[in-house]
């Protein structure tokens, strides 16, 4: 608190310089991704034939029994080894459009609410939404190209009576899940999450230059917007995007489940990026104060998606209907258990750990435990997300491997790049954000 | 009582003057017991000095047994003295009992810290308040210093409180 009163209007602005020997890292780690997805890629092949027989040889065993609510069950053609690649940028697309978007959301509530002491760290979430422009033509393109790949219910044939391959239970969805309708939801989506926030930035960066509080009206209603829009959105892009793909299957929970895992990601984001700033001198008027109020909410948010989690488990397991359970079950035993470990640390790393570790006041003011913490739960909500897309994609084909790996560097590579360019384009604090006085004197 | 506690009680007409005067009258070697204001101000706690409140240390036990309790009750009712088949669960049904557990577990701890909170501050059914000026629920700031911890004469502290800025000081005894 005692550093705050020198901090004088003059010296407010601060900009944060990409250096060149910052982006020679990111790029060296956005090749070493690439690398690494490459040689994953070519080993698939190879690799996958092995196991592809393991796996025929155990089905026959078992008399052809399946334990999957999923696409992989209904493939009739052989396996196409390169569909993994597919399905694991579709599944970091997703993950990191998350975790973009929800910058948006952040700075939306927190002006929704009028909130005051996150003035000082609104410019990091304001930077993210950035990358919704890398992950929507990813996510475009897969799911034009490669969308059978990923979709049970856009597999050849799947709703028409004549087929071999009509399934009565998907043709009663086609309403709903039909490639035309799912297009114009997917582009609608980014479309709204886009252009909001390029009002919201535009707004924001003004600020900057005029002062006066017109713009901070303006970005609450902005802000208001966006969170009704994300109301909504975000409950449509967790069914069609992920909960589609197991298309026999749904969960009334389900968009809450994928928002949550999204909001604590973003939130765990948002912090580390504050940590790592101010590491490197920048945002020292970050105070241990608002690095407490950035952990509670990562604690908040941490429980509130084990809540939800737990309430989807609790009614599946409780009900015991062989339609609902199947997704659990195809998670816990099915696909020679290749989903267990990650479904045991799924709960270990989003609930328990950042439970107990940022359960005391002091753990949230400590930027070596909020560190691990973040570390924690962006890699728990990663395997959240791959439990959630892989089993009903891959089944038996996934794993960890140098494709899993390759992905999710280059993506995180390349989030860290633009973010970073993004965030030199305008001052590290909103100097001009009428609530900033109450922010820089925050103490709790 | 028999025994009785002298306070020297100082009114004091503005919150900035009171924050202030704490600093001064504790440089001066005056042991302040507590200052009594209308409304919250912040840094008053840190400026007094009081030492952080054990509370969520209570809490987080009363939660432990609030979680032990309601395990022992639906393990004892459940699984070994009448054991029951439910939805066709086990009859050690983990998942099913979850709620039951948090429940318990947040009952204990809000029950707990309420009691905790009434026992070290002394609020007790019958218990006469001691109320050192009414006019600190109004728009007066009061600075309370027990005599009994204090080494310095009342006239001393009396006129450290003065030079810091009170309108009035009062002697106040229970």
């Amino acid at each position: 608190m005692a550093g705050h009163s020198h901090f004088s209007p003059a010296n407010v602005e601060e900009f944060y310089e990409f250096t060149p020997e910052a982006r020679k890292r990111v790029i060296t780690a956005m090749i070493i991704g690439a690398v690494l997805l490459g040689i994953g890629v070519f080993f698939l092949g190879s690799g996958e034939h092995e196991a592809a027989h393991a796996v025929a040889g155990h089905a026959a065993e078992h008399g052809g029994e399946h334990l999957s609510g999923g696409a992989v069950s209904h493939h009739e053609s052989p396996w196409n080894p390169l569909n993994r690649l597919w399905v694991n940028l579709w599944m970091n697309g997703v993950f990191f459009s998350g975790i973009a978007v929800i910058g948006m959301f952040f700075v939306a509530v927190q002006y929704l609410a009028k909130a005051g002491w996150s003035s000082v760290v609104k410019r990091i979430p304001e930077a993210f939404p950035r990358f919704l422009y890398f992950t929507f033509p990813v996510l475009l393109l897969l799911f034009i190209f490669k969308g059978d790949v990923i979709f049970h219910w856009m597999h050849h044939g799947i709703t028409d009576p004549a087929s071999e391959h009509y399934d009565k239970i998907i043709a009663g969805k086609k309403g709903y899940l039909n490639f035309t309708f799912f297009l114009v939801r997917l582009v609608a989506i980014f479309t709204v999450w886009i252009v909001l926030w390029n009002m919201m930035r535009k707004k924001s960066i003004e600020e900057d230059l005029n002062g006066g509080t017109q713009n901070f009206f303006d970005m609450v209603r902005i802000g208001t917007g966006f969170v009704v829009a994300m109301g909504i959105s975000s409950s449509l892009s967790a069914w069609d995007w992920v909960m589609s793909i197991d298309t026999h299957w749904f969960s009334t929970m389900f968009g809450w489940y994928m928002f949550s895992s999204w909001h604590v990601t973003g939130l765990a984001t948002i912090t580390l990026t504050v940590l790592l700033l101010k590491d490197k001198g920048y945002m020292q008027y970050v105070s241990d104060s608002h690095l407490h109020d950035l952990g509670k909410f990562m604690f908040a948010f941490s429980i509130f998606w084990t809540y939800v989690w737990f309430a989807q488990f609790l009614l599946i397991y409780y009900a015991n209907m062989p339609e609902e359970t199947i997704y659990f079950l195809e998670r816990w035993e099915g696909h020679n258990k290749v989903y267990k470990a990650v479904e045991i640390l799924n709960v270990f790393m989003n609930f328990f750990f950042p439970f107990l570790i940022m359960m005391t006041r002091d753990a949230k003011r400590t930027p070596i435990f909020l560190k691990i913490c973040c570390f924690f739960v962006i890699v728990g909500h990663y395997l959240d997300f791959y439990q959630m897309i892989m089993p009903g994609t891959v089944g038996p084909h996934g794993g960890f491997g140098l494709v899993e790996f390759g992905t999710v560097i280059l993506f995180a590579s390349a989030f860290i790049y633009v973010v970073s360019t993004e965030l030199t384009k305008a001052s590290l604090v909103a100097k001009n954000h009428p609530l900033l006085e109450e922010s820089l004197h925050h103490d709790i | 009582m028999n025994t009785t506690e002298k306070y020297l009680v100082g009114v004091y007409d503005d919150e900035d003057e009171v924050l202030h005067a704490v600093t001064e009258v504790k440089g001066k070697g005056v042991k302040i017991e507590e200052v009594y204001t209308p409304f919250p101000i912040h840094g008053l706690d840190t400026a007094i000095g009081h030492p952080r409140t054990r509370i969520p240390i209570a809490a987080f036990l009363f939660g432990l047994t609030g979680l032990t309790c309601a395990q022992f009750l639906i393990n004892y009712t459940m699984v070994f003295d009448w054991p029951m088949i439910i939805g066709g669960k086990d009859f050690f049904a983990l998942p099913d009992w979850i709620p039951v557990t948090f429940e318990g577990t947040v009952l204990f701890t809000a029950f707990g810290m309420v009691f905790t909170f009434f026992v070290s501050n002394s609020l007790w059914p019958g218990k006469t308040p001691k109320t050192f000026d009414l006019r600190s629920t109004d728009d007066k700031f009061i600075m309370t210093i027990n005599m009994g911890t204090n080494k310095k004469s009342e006239a001393e502290i009396e006129e450290i409180l003065k030079a810091s800025g009170a309108i009035e000081v009062n002697v106040k005894q229970f």
